[in-house]
């Protein structure tokens, strides 16, 4: 009996594989109806509400016209959607929507945009590092503000504050399409 | 000194048996290309497997690099295909999925250093059959 069991239990330790499937969950835009429509729409956006990060064929990275590390791109794209000094050069501030009890009229950027262009040369995985860090400052974000308000780690809220929260901070994240910027 | 009494080492066994039986997950198709995952930290879980598809992208494996060479391809269940056949397998995928077609994920798992350019075919596809929601598989890392 145990024999048997085990080589059952040693097959069963060859062929296990522990790795879960995960990954970065993104949403991808509606395809677009109109080539020039879309031109429109990214021009429409006001330039102070437009944080534009571009990755090169080297996998370096630009961000509003400034090179930077991957590691300071976080707190870049919080200080930029969170605008705390209502600074010019940063998106505009808005205070006229109600998010709700407890948040209230809160002080929040709905028409910032970020904006993530890359090279078809681009490696994929600086490309997922900008958009894990994209990611990664939406939660901090998301979080503090779950703090603030609820006392809770944004995780543990219930679905309609989690919703609330969501509202204050939206992923704005759009992606251009692929151009060759050079550099080869 | 006695004899270890080992009458309780079947139930032992086949407690771990179980064990690993219940946390064993089958390969779902044959790798025909090499992947190797890129990693990230803010992931999530995909849940209701019977809500995702795969496309893998990555280099051949030896045995295929003969016939069709170095490149980047794409895999679509157990075959190779090309871009535009993503189209039409999502699509096809969506109806046999009936009701539940808009809670489709897409899971692109791709090699670390693949070129954005196909990802971004891939994307453009997958965006023109409206399979919108999309994960892009990575694993887990705790810093840089």
């Amino acid at each position: 009996m145990a024999d048997i069991s085990f080589l059952l239990l040693i097959f069963f330790l060859v062929t296990t594989s522990m790795d879960v499937n995960q990954g970065l969950a993104r949403r991808l835009p509606p395809p677009p109806e109109d080539e020039q429509k879309v031109e429109d729409e990214e021009n429409k956006v006001k330039k102070r509400n437009l944080l534009i990060v571009k990755i090169n064929s080297a996998n370096q990275l630009m961000v509003q016209g400034q090179l930077l590390d991957i590691h300071q791109l976080r707190d870049k794209v919080k200080e930029f959607v969170l605008n705390e000094n209502d600074d010019p050069h940063l998106p505009e501030v808005f205070t006229d929507v109600d998010f709700g009890a407890p948040i209230g009229y809160a002080k929040h950027t709905k028409q910032h945009v970020i904006s993530v262009q890359n090279d078809v040369d681009t490696e994929y995985q600086a490309y997922l590092d900008v958009q894990n860090e994209l990611v990664a400052a939406y939660n901090e974000l998301r979080n503090e503000c779950a703090q603030g308000y609820f006392h809770k780690a944004y995780n543990e809220l219930s679905e309609d504050q989690q919703k609330q929260v969501m509202k204050v901070y939206p992923q704005k994240i759009s992606e251009a399409e692929p151009k060759n910027y050079g550099g080869n | 000194m006695p004899a270890l009494n080992t009458s309780s080492l079947p139930d032992i066994i086949f407690m771990l048996l179980f064990f690993f039986m219940s946390v064993t997950s089958m390969k779902e198709v044959t790798y025909k290309v090499i992947i190797q995952n890129p990693s990230a930290t803010e992931l999530t879980k995909l849940e209701k497997k019977s809500l995702v598809r795969y496309i893998y992208v990555g280099m051949p494996t030896k045995e295929f690099q003969k016939k069709y060479g170095a490149e980047t391809r794409i895999q679509l269940d157990d075959a190779f295909a090309e871009k535009k056949e993503i189209r039409d397998y999502v699509i096809k995928e969506m109806s046999a999925m009936g009701e539940e077609a808009n809670l489709l994920t897409m899971c692109i798992k791709a090699d670390k250093e693949t070129k954005m350019g196909v990802i971004a075919d891939i994307k453009q596809e997958l965006r023109y059959a409206q399979a919108l929601k999309i994960s892009y598989a990575a694993t887990q890392r705790t810093s840089y």
